[in-house]
């Protein structure tokens, strides 16, 4: 619909403009800084040279991160928790999701009340912990996958969309042609269902490769610990072991301190880089993932 | 006798379709296992929060408290009791204060960028920072923020004021924490405005233009109402979420110096029951109930609230 556009108008989009490339602005330029300070040399970082785009271009950072043995065992173990367990997430999402979403599933009703019993009484932290160390998994690789097995919320979520767009008739047809439950699932409803696959999987896999509380709380051994305890040591709580640079070229304690200024900002960039390559991928399904598990049902 | 023989009837229907669908109780039986030990299992350990629990005995066998709510009433009695209500209230009011209407601000003006492409790209580039880890953020934050090195400061020193050691002072910390906060969901939590305005029959948006209406007055008439439900709701969910402050996000950027401000009611359980030399976990755990169940009682009392406002609310 064409219409002239009045004088209030233009003020509002010029407002409007101004608003949103302020947010912009906001959002973007620490990104682009933690990147462009990434590729840059220590020096121009620590004299504030880098505004916008790399100073010096280099990847001293780089070959730092990749040089600490510590770092890699991080990243490997994350990606296997994240690999590993967004797998099981999502069968036990379904397993749970599909037959919940049919009707006349006899018992269907008392697996629901559960399911908001638990969404809305949690134990909290010492319960959990006695748990967790009554079925022996502390410092097991298994307790970053088993005790977050299913996220309820997801399963909601889930139901929902497998209520809404695999239609009875299907079923029924399926049912007459002698198609049991296990083949209508892998035939149909899942080949049908692949929005929803594919934004479960990605909040699982983003849950799983962020969690940090529950590795700190019930993993020890060096060896089984996901990156972002590696990260916690090094960019929060400044344990930076000082011979992890000492290959690079270290001429006096300046340096050293400068590299490791560096060391950090690429350390930013590679552990967060997984998901942020991920996501253009599946953001096309949010809107309708989020909207379908949305509080108005 | 008729009764006797419907009753009958329905349970020889219910067999019927139990053995009808027995794959798909095989399907179910995994997960139904798991929520039971993982979700309703530890419900059962709550009760050491009236007993006092020693590990050697174990759950059942700790002997009751005395007086049964004595970790209850130590907890109102704990000299940190105020100061770690007042944070948690403090920074959970200013987060939702402060972070609440910018996502509606944010979709708002988004839904009326005229350009597709650019809309595209704001709204792709502003939801990248939530898949950022709560760790990254935190560091990100000491980066940018640290004396000399950081960004914020270099900054400071370029606009010729004083440099401020964001880390090192205590009263920085609710500001730095509520508006990292903001930047890194702001994006995120517009998804779902951005749908309902989208929702909104175009019709109502050309029979105002037609009486004349200008956008702002479309945005306050049409606009505003229309994501009002979900806005309510939103707000009720949040509100009954006000003492679940980010407890991660508040553990990893406290130190001594902002511990007076930061300290909040789950970092104190945490730090209570298994972070210290002897673990209190009895204690411990009555404080995290205390916490829920204030939380369920602002949830439903919230909830009644917005039901008479706005007719619209959670359940």
């Amino acid at each position: 619909m064409k219409y002239k556009n009045t004088g209030t108008d233009q003020v509002f989009n010029i407002v409007n403009g101004i608003i949103l490339a302020f947010i912009f602005i906001v959002v973007a330029y620490p990104l682009i800084y933690v990147v462009s300070a990434s590729l840059s040399s220590p020096t121009a970082i620590i004299q504030g040279r880098v505004k916008l785009l790399p100073v010096d271009f280099s990847l001293g950072g780089y070959k730092a991160v990749f040089a600490n043995g510590a770092v890699v065992t991080g990243f490997l173990n994350s990606m296997f928790y994240m690999i590993v367990g967004t797998c099981v997430n999502v069968m036990m999402t379904v397993m749970l999701a599909y037959p919940l979403s049919r009707k006349g599933f006899y018992g269907g009703k008392a697996i629901t009340l559960l399911l908001i019993f638990t969404m809305m009484f949690n134990a909290g932290l010492i319960p959990n912990y006695l748990l967790i160390d009554s079925l022996n998994l502390i410092d097991k690789r298994a307790v970053m996958i088993i005790p977050k097995a299913l996220n309820v919320w997801n399963v909601m979520i889930t139901i929902t969309y497998f209520r809404t767009t695999i239609p009875d008739e299907l079923l029924e047809a399926s049912q007459v042609d002698g198609c049991t439950d296990f083949n209508f699932i892998g035939k149909i409803v899942l080949p049908l269902s692949k929005p929803i696959l594919a934004v479960i999987s990605l909040f699982y896999a983003v849950q799983h490769w962020n969690s940090f509380f529950d590795a700190m709380l019930y993993l020890n051994s060096e060896k089984l610990v996901p990156l972002q305890i590696v990260l916690r040591d090094i960019l929060v709580q400044n344990q930076l072991s000082m011979d992890m640079i000492t290959s690079l070229d270290p001429e006096s304690i300046s340096v050293r301190e400068n590299l490791a200024v560096l060391l950090k900002y690429a350390l930013i960039v590679v552990s967060s880089l997984p998901l942020l390559i991920m996501y253009p991928f599946i953001q096309k399904y949010f809107v309708k993932g989020i909207m379908i598990g949305s509080v108005k049902g | 006798m008729k009764a006797l023989l419907k009753t009958r009837l329905l349970n020889q229907r219910k067999l019927n379709s139990i053995k009808k669908d027995w794959q798909l109780y095989l399907l179910v039986a995994l997960p139904v296992i798991y929520i039971i030990v993982f979700k309703l299992v530890p419900l059962y350990g709550v009760q050491i929060a009236l007993k006092d629990y020693v590990a050697r005995i174990g759950i059942t066998g700790s002997e009751w408290a005395n007086p049964l709510f004595k970790h209850f009433i130590n907890f109102f009695n704990d000299y940190n009791f105020w100061r770690v209500i007042r944070n948690t209230l403090t920074i959970s009011v200013y987060g939702l204060v402060a972070g609440f209407p910018l996502p509606i601000l944010f979709a708002l003006s988004l839904n009326y960028l005229g350009n597709k492409k650019i809309k595209k790209t704001i709204q792709m580039l502003t939801y990248a920072p939530h898949f950022i880890s709560t760790v990254v953020i935190v560091g990100m934050l000491m980066q940018f923020f640290q004396t000399r090195t950081g960004m914020v400061n270099q900054l400071f020193t370029y606009l010729g004021m004083e440099e401020i050691d964001f880390f090192g002072t205590a009263g920085t910390f609710p500001h730095m924490y509520v508006w990292s906060q903001i930047w890194q969901n702001l994006g995120f939590s517009s998804i779902i405005y951005i749908a309902t305005l989208t929702g909104i029959d175009p019709a109502l948006h050309e029979a105002a233009i037609m009486d004349g209406a200008n956008k702002l007055q479309r945005m306050w008439h049409i606009d505003l109402p229309g994501i009002m439900p979900t806005a309510i709701v939103l707000l009720t969910l949040n509100l009954g979420k006000i003492l679940n402050v980010g407890f991660e996000k508040v553990l990893l950027m406290q130190n001594p110096i902002n511990i007076k401000l930061s300290e909040i009611i789950t970092t104190y359980v945490y730090k209570v029951g298994l972070a210290s030399a002897i673990p209190q976990f009895s204690y411990s755990t009555a404080i995290g109930i205390f916490k829920s169940v204030i939380g369920l009682i602002l949830i439903l009392t919230f909830n009644k609230l917005s039901k008479k406002i706005s007719e619209s609310s959670l359940f």
